[in-house]
């Protein structure tokens, strides 16, 4: 037999089968096969997931909603807005705003003390029957505030409501009329995430907010601002949004002289370093507002290295010219703030040579992100427009971008290292190959 | 005579060493077109000695705390001199292995190697794979960064599936409720002494059977050569077909150092156990078919939870796969087309489940 | 049966010791004993190299000297490397040292420490913290991370908090 592996003499009978086989009874066989195909079957089956609910608090009953669910334009209140208002929920039925007795058949009889619609101009002071009376919060919130009305009646919006105009906002302008959410909701128009959304559907509206002579283009310069950014993208609901700089209640724009004062309730060491640069005074003597005039009011968009110095995008030149010291400041400045850019550059793109090769940098990249919180602190020392303090920043970042770019040389000279010594232990393999292959031809000769 | 020749003797006087070695210097192994697939099998062998000697030198280093894990490691690939070169080894080889092991144990599949009489090579064979596994699965969570963290978490977290015990299997391998350093130290313990202890024993098993039985010819072959017994080619194993062995070896070698070399293993960052999973967290690329799967069976399937008969099918399906040889029998000539078949289904869905986890999000 | 077998005799049957087949043989045998000494080489030397320990035996990142006992005035406080990141190592009025991270859980700023306010303060936001690292006012969104400290003999030492 042309079979080679060790065999026992005699472990084959005649017909070459091994001795002792006994072929195993036919039912097992299927037992198996069954069970591979209800597996396939199993696997093969698809059923559908049932959509989970999420719970909705319980809203008080009305019987008014069974009328109005069905009613059309103005009338439509269906039972999802219902039950979803904070009011209806807490128990304020529908009867507690327009009242009457939702509990008879003439729920609408002015005798019973319905009102009906009301009025626009009289929805403030609706609302403030509860919501300013801090007696009557307490019982619901404790801490809800209850000076809105009297805000309001301070603001833009209050004070033309009370001199006859009723195209401005009023309450349910802002939070809803019917399915009001807390201003804690995410899905509330008052949250937030929503507030310029609500705002500008009449600031940003041109034929609206024409006849008061007020631009229209603050909602569009806003939603390109690094505020909006943060807060819709990055969700970090501490970002400024139109209430935070107008007020709320109290909405009204901040004047020339108080803008800087909103603008450092955060960014309060720029505010500082304003203070004490000759900027202050000259912007003062001049009624330029301090931070709106380089940043704008709205559309602050990320600031750029660019607005600083003498090139052709820069804020500087608008006053200073060629030959004024603040000029010269200017140019030194940007040079600087290029200067420790170009420096992280360099580093940065050595350690990520020396990454993708595969060596470990991963402590040089960290501490090189040391050097970037430099740069950042020297663009907050810009605004003392001192470019002696500036250089304190830059200088203490480059140390750190030059340490890191060597630390990332180093790393590449080691991995160069490493692949000579791969190189050379790939010839000693390959020699070892050869040397085989050549012996193995030398010790195998045909008969 | 000469000193080597004396030191032969002496030792032969005590140990038989001849006796013993005459039926390895008498082994031959066939030769025929589908003879290159027998190397599979000693290259898989080969990277698992690798794996012993780079483990053995990290363990000079290594900490097996949660503390020190990742800082030994980092230690390791930064400090040591060459331990970047014994670590990606390593790590590379230990890859290396599963797939050469699936890629033999698919040969012999296929090849037929498993018949009478060589069951037992079969069930120690497919054990051995279960344990490469249990060993990758092990490992990966020892360096204690990110991604073994939680790839460790969701891993465990399927055990807990299995019925009435599954609890306590998560106890077990955990070391406790939840991902913990206990869970660090049990894994260590399990990859460096449990595993290599049972490892040791069924691969001498395994090999001593090898030798029994000498290496399988296949039917198509054995066929062919039973019309024209002058066909048949056999090599023997000491020297020729060991020095081929030893270029399959070298050869080995040097794509382990170049991988090493050229493509680092990452370290990533220290696990944060109160961070959020990354999104996207997969296992290892050779349990990417069992955990595509499993993202795949709906959440219920008729009233069985979903995961469960995921669990239940894999268990299921590796039971049959380690009494493979038992489905064939001479007289059924469907066995044979029958293992056959599934083997090509099993090789088909591991292949088409492990693109389609990769390319998953 | 064909057997391929180590043979010494060379294919076509003729004599031995012909020069060009003892060359031939000589440069095999030197190329296969070089080959195996060189390789093994490339491999026993990088193993060697890494059986001896490195010179640093510090693993780094867990433990760290802050400051020297006496180095802080009470109420006062110090940014210290801990791995890659600052740390921030107060000694409060109590004469108790705390130590946490000095990343600001906002955006990444160093933190300080003021003692008008006994609180730690990031200038960028105007963060605040308490001692025991709890956000209480400002924009952060998360508290700083805590230290362990211990006082050893002269040294003030601070440590990644151990695992439960």
């Amino acid at each position: 037999m042309g079979v080679a592996y060790h065999e026992i003499q005699g472990a084959r009978d005649d017909e070459g089968q091994l001795r002792g086989y006994a072929p195993p009874r036919a039912s097992y066989r299927y037992v198996l096969l069954a069970v591979a195909i209800s597996i396939f079957v199993a696997v093969a089956l698809f059923a559908a997931s049932r959509a989970d609910a999420a719970p909705v608090p319980q809203a008080v009953q009305s019987t008014c909603v069974d009328c109005h669910s069905a009613l059309d334009g103005n009338l439509k209140v269906t039972g999802e807005q219902y039950a979803q208002d904070v009011h209806a929920q807490k128990g304020l039925t529908c009867a507690g705003c327009h009242g009457g007795d939702p509990t008879s058949m003439e729920a609408m009889d002015k005798k019973k003390g319905f009102k009906g619609h009301i009025d626009r101009k009289k929805v403030p002071e609706l609302c403030a029957t509860c919501h300013a009376d801090g007696a009557y919060m307490r019982q619901y919130n404790p801490s809800l505030r209850t000076d809105q009305m009297a805000q309001y009646k301070t603001s833009v919006h209050g004070k033309r409501l009370a001199g006859g105009d009723s195209k401005v906002a009023v309450c349910i302008d802002c939070h809803g009329v019917h399915g009001i959410r807390p201003a804690s909701d995410t899905r509330s128009k008052v949250h937030p995430l929503h507030i310029a959304d609500t705002c500008s559907r009449c600031h940003n509206d041109g034929k609206y907010m024409q006849p008061y002579k007020i631009k229209h283009d603050q909602f569009a310069g806003y939603s390109t601002s690094v505020h909006h950014e943060a807060l819709t993208k990055r969700g970090d609901l501490s970002a400024p949004t139109c209430t935070t700089c107008h007020g709320n209640h109290g909405a009204s724009p901040p004047g020339v002289a108080s803008v800087v004062h909103v603008c450092s309730t955060c960014h309060v060491f720029q505010a500082q370093l304003f203070d004490a640069s000759p900027h202050k005074a000259a912007f003062d003597a001049a009624g330029m507002p301090g931070c709106v005039t380089c940043h704008s009011n709205h559309r602050i968009v990320h600031p750029d290295d660019s607005m600083v110095g003498t090139g052709a995008q820069s804020i500087c030149t608008t006053c200073h010219t060629q030959g004024d010291a603040g000029f010269a400041a200017a140019g030194n400045i940007q040079q600087q703030l290029a200067a420790l850019q170009n420096a992280i550059g360099k580093s940065d793109e050595v350690l990520t040579r020396a990454e993708r090769s595969g060596m470990e940098v991963g402590e040089a990249q960290l501490e090189l992100t040391t050097a970037r919180d430099q740069l950042t602190k020297a663009r907050v020392t810009l605004h003392s427009f001192a470019p002696k303090k500036i250089e304190e920043d830059i200088k203490t970042g480059q140390v750190t971008a030059e340490k890191t770019r060597l630390a990332g040389e180093k790393a590449l000279r080691e991995r160069d290292y490493r692949r000579a010594g791969l190189g050379i232990s790939l010839i000693t393999i390959l020699a070892m190959l050869v040397g085989l292959k050549l012996y193995i031809g030398e010790i195998e000769s045909r008969k | 005579m000469s000193a080597f020749a004396l030191v032969k003797d002496w030792l032969d006087e005590r140990f038989g060493w001849a006796e013993l070695t005459k039926p390895l210097r008498k082994k031959t192994v066939p030769m025929h077109r589908l003879s290159y697939w027998y190397f599979l099998g000693g290259i898989t062998l080969f990277l698992f000695i690798i794996q012993v000697c780079t483990g053995i030198l990290l363990l000079l280093y290594y900490r097996a705390s949660a503390n020190e894990a990742f800082e030994s490691v980092q230690y390791i690939t930064t400090q040591v001199q060459f331990g970047w070169l014994v670590r990606s080894i390593h790590s590379w080889s230990a890859n290396l292995m599963i797939l050469t092991a699936f890629a033999h144990m698919f040969s012999v599949l296929f090849l037929k190697s498993y018949r009478k009489p060589r069951e037992l090579t079969w069930i120690t064979g497919a054990l051995l794979l279960f344990l490469a596994m249990g060993f990758g699965f092990s490992g990966y969570l020892l360096p204690w960064n990110t991604l073994a963290f939680f790839a460790t978490k969701v891993g465990t977290e399927v055990a807990g599936q299995v019925p009435l015990i599954g609890k306590w299997i998560v106890i077990f391998l955990r070391g406790g409720e939840d991902v913990t350093g206990a869970t660090l130290t049990r894994f260590f313990g399990f990859h460096v002494a449990v595993l290599p202890g049972i490892t040791t024993l069924l691969l001498a098993v395994h090999i001593l059977l090898v030798q029994k039985f000498g290496m399988s010819v296949p039917p198509s072959v054995e066929e062919q050569w039973k019309r024209d017994p002058s066909a048949a080619r056999e090599m023997k194993f000491f020297p020729n077909f060991a020095l081929r062995e030893a270029i399959a070896w070298y050869i080995a070698l040097g794509v382990l150092g170049a991988l090493a070399a050229l493509s680092p293993w990452g370290l990533g960052a220290k696990a944060d156990p109160f961070a959020s999973a990354p999104a996207g967290i997969k296992p290892e690329w050779y349990f990417l078919f069992m955990f595509q799967t499993l993202k795949l069976i709906p959440a219920k399937v008729w009233f069985i939870d979903g995961e469960l008969l995921g669990v239940l099918g894999f268990g299921l399906a590796g039971a049959v796969w380690v009494l493979l040889p038992f489905l064939e029998r001479r007289n059924w000539n469907l066995g044979r087309v029958f293992v056959t078949g599934l083997g090509v289904f099993a090789l088909a869905y591991i292949a088409v489940m492990t693109v389609y986890g990769f390319v998953a999000k | 049966m064909q057997v391929f077998e180590a043979t010494s005799s060379p294919r076509d049957g003729s004599n031995y010791a012909s020069p060009t087949d003892s060359r031939r043989r000589r440069f095999v045998q030197i190329l296969l004993g070089g080959g195996l000494i060189a390789s093994a080489a490339s491999f026993i030397y990088p193993v060697l190299r890494f059986i001896v320990p490195p010179a640093a035996t510090d693993l780094g990142g867990d433990s760290v000297v802050a400051a020297k006992v006496g180095e802080l005035k009470p109420n006062s406080a110090k940014i210290f490397r801990f791995g890659s990141r600052p740390g921030l190592l107060l000694l409060g009025s109590d004469g108790e040292y705390r130590a946490m991270s000095g990343t600001c859980t906002h955006l990444s700023c160093t933190v300080q420490y003021r003692g008008d306010l006994k609180q730690v303060w990031c200038a960028c936001h105007n963060g605040t913290y308490d001692l025991a690292g709890k956000n209480v006012g400002g924009p952060p969104p998360r508290p700083l991370e805590l230290f362990d400290v211990q006082v050893r003999g002269e040294e003030v030492v601070v440590r990644r908090k151990r695992e439960g």
